[in-house]
């Protein structure tokens, strides 16, 4: 509590990363959802104005436009999140036990929120997504080239296998979308610390 | 009868003298359009079909998109084949129309050639059956995400163009179908050993809903390349596109 923290909350490199994953991310669920609506596999469509592209092929435009920012992003941010210490000091999991103390101390309103630092719960939900979407554009390309990359359909269990499991990782991305804003509305200084790079908070016993 | 009395000979104030203004207000006018939720709306109108700046980008990212799928691609990679009992039944029949307006082949009906070919002879199912056959068990994926395990002999593309002398270091065959439907592919993918002019399906003459009396069947594309009611077959060095690539499909649509 003495000594005042100099390090941002999020660098800027994360941050740039962070924007350009999060629209490159909504680009690609928009233009996934009007490929989905050619040949829907769950009972239900997308509405048109929900979709990227209008119609199919509309939306594999943006969807292999987009997927190269996506790839671009994620391999720097993969790369940055190895090589700079982040993955390590920020994401690393803290174990089971710690997760379901912080959980149970969120659920009661007696969790804190440190800028910069991050409690077990968010570790697991950002090591989540960011395995979730590995696992998409990996049965994504599965699906794209599934001769040329056959070897990678037959890892997802061939190729309509591997597209239900495309469509499952959407899912996965989608509802950690949801539980992400739904906390981002709670706590909003947390998105003037993605936008604008405020100082990290000391980390002290909040809870 | 009343004239307006004076006729007024030179505007009051002229385009030149307020161009700074205009330009200003037009700018103005383009940043709000550019800042408002609008423009979301305005991005996800782009569906290829526009002449806006975010479709022509599109349009460049296919053709992009294509390089790197020829790239991708390798003429001994083959697709996984299937037993015969994987076959899917019953098979879904898919074209531009509905089945209903499946097309008899006509009676005077010859595979034309046409363009860098040596000997544009037309052929004959007869001909054409004369020559090696060759069957495959292999699924066809279509473009908009199902599939289906069929059951295809025929021709396999490479014999034929050697056999009537095309040029093989052309850019694209073209496939012009007597039911108004077209495509193209690189040459590369023609010579595939995969790729066949196919003639049966599951054992039978192919029957008219399947493509008869001829069709392509190409495993490392996606199944609209694979066109059915072949009435002409073309080589070009010239992009031919075809139906739904004029449209906007990606055109290479490797598998």
């Amino acid at each position: 509590m003495t000594k005042t923290l100099r390090r941002p909350a999020h660098p800027l490199q994360i941050r740039i990363m962070h924007w350009i994953g999060a629209i490159s991310i909504l680009c690609m669920m928009l233009s996934g959802w009007a490929i989905y609506n050619a040949s829907p596999s769950l009972p239900f469509t997308f509405p048109r104005w929900m979709t990227l592209g209008g119609w199919l092929a509309g939306g594999i435009a943006w969807h292999i436009t987009v997927m190269w920012v996506l790839f671009a992003d994620g391999v720097a941010y993969l790369l940055y999140g190895f090589l700079s210490g982040h993955f390590r000091r920020d994401l690393r999991p803290l174990g089971p036990r710690a997760v379901i103390v912080d959980l149970v101390a969120a659920l009661t309103g007696r969790l804190g929120h440190r800028l910069g630092h991050y409690n077990a719960v968010q570790r697991l939900l950002y090591v989540g997504v960011i395995v979730l979407i590995c696992s998409s554009v990996a049965t994504g390309l599965s699906i794209w080239k599934p001769v040329q990359l056959g070897w990678l359909s037959d890892i997802f269990g061939g190729y309509p296998f591997a597209r239900g499991l495309h469509l499952a990782a959407m899912i996965g991305i989608a509802l950690f979308v949801v539980v992400h804003l739904t906390l981002v509305v709670i706590f909003p200084r947390t998105l003037i610390a993605m936008l604008a790079g405020k100082a990290a908070e000391p980390e002290e016993s909040a809870r | 009868m009343s004239r307006p009395h004076t006729l007024r000979t030179k505007p009051a104030v002229t385009a030149d003298e307020i161009r700074p203004e205009l330009i200003r207000i037009s700018r103005r006018r383009m940043l709000a359009r550019g800042l408002s939720l609008g423009s979301l709306a305005l991005l996800t109108g782009c569906d290829l079909s526009t002449h806006s700046g975010v479709d022509a980008a599109l349009w460049a990212m296919l053709r992009f998109n294509d390089r790197v799928q020829a790239a991708l691609f390798s003429r001994t990679r083959l697709a996984q084949t299937y037993p015969a009992s994987a076959v899917t039944k019953p098979f879904r029949f898919n074209a531009y129309y509905e089945e209903w307006q499946v097309r008899e082949t006509p009676s005077d009906w010859q595979l034309q050639l046409s363009g860098l070919i040596a000997d544009k002879a037309p052929w004959t199912i007869d001909k054409l059956r004369a020559l090696p056959q060759e069957a495959q068990v292999t699924r066809h994926i279509c473009i908009e995400g199902w599939s289906q395990i069929g059951q295809w002999s025929g021709v396999p593309l490479h014999v034929f163009l050697q056999r009537v002398g095309a040029d093989l270091k052309a850019r694209y065959v073209s496939f012009k179908c007597f039911d108004g439907y077209s495509t193209s592919i690189d040459m590369p993918s023609a010579l595939h050993s995969q790729t066949i002019l196919a003639l049966d399906f599951v054992g039978k003459p192919l029957a008219p809903e399947w493509g008869a009396p001829v069709r392509l069947r190409i495993p490392t594309k996606l199944g609209f390349k694979s066109a059915k009611n072949i009435k002409a077959i073309s080589v070009t060095n010239t992009y031919p596109g075809g139906y739904w690539e004029d449209q906007g499909y990606n055109w290479f649509s490797g598998s």
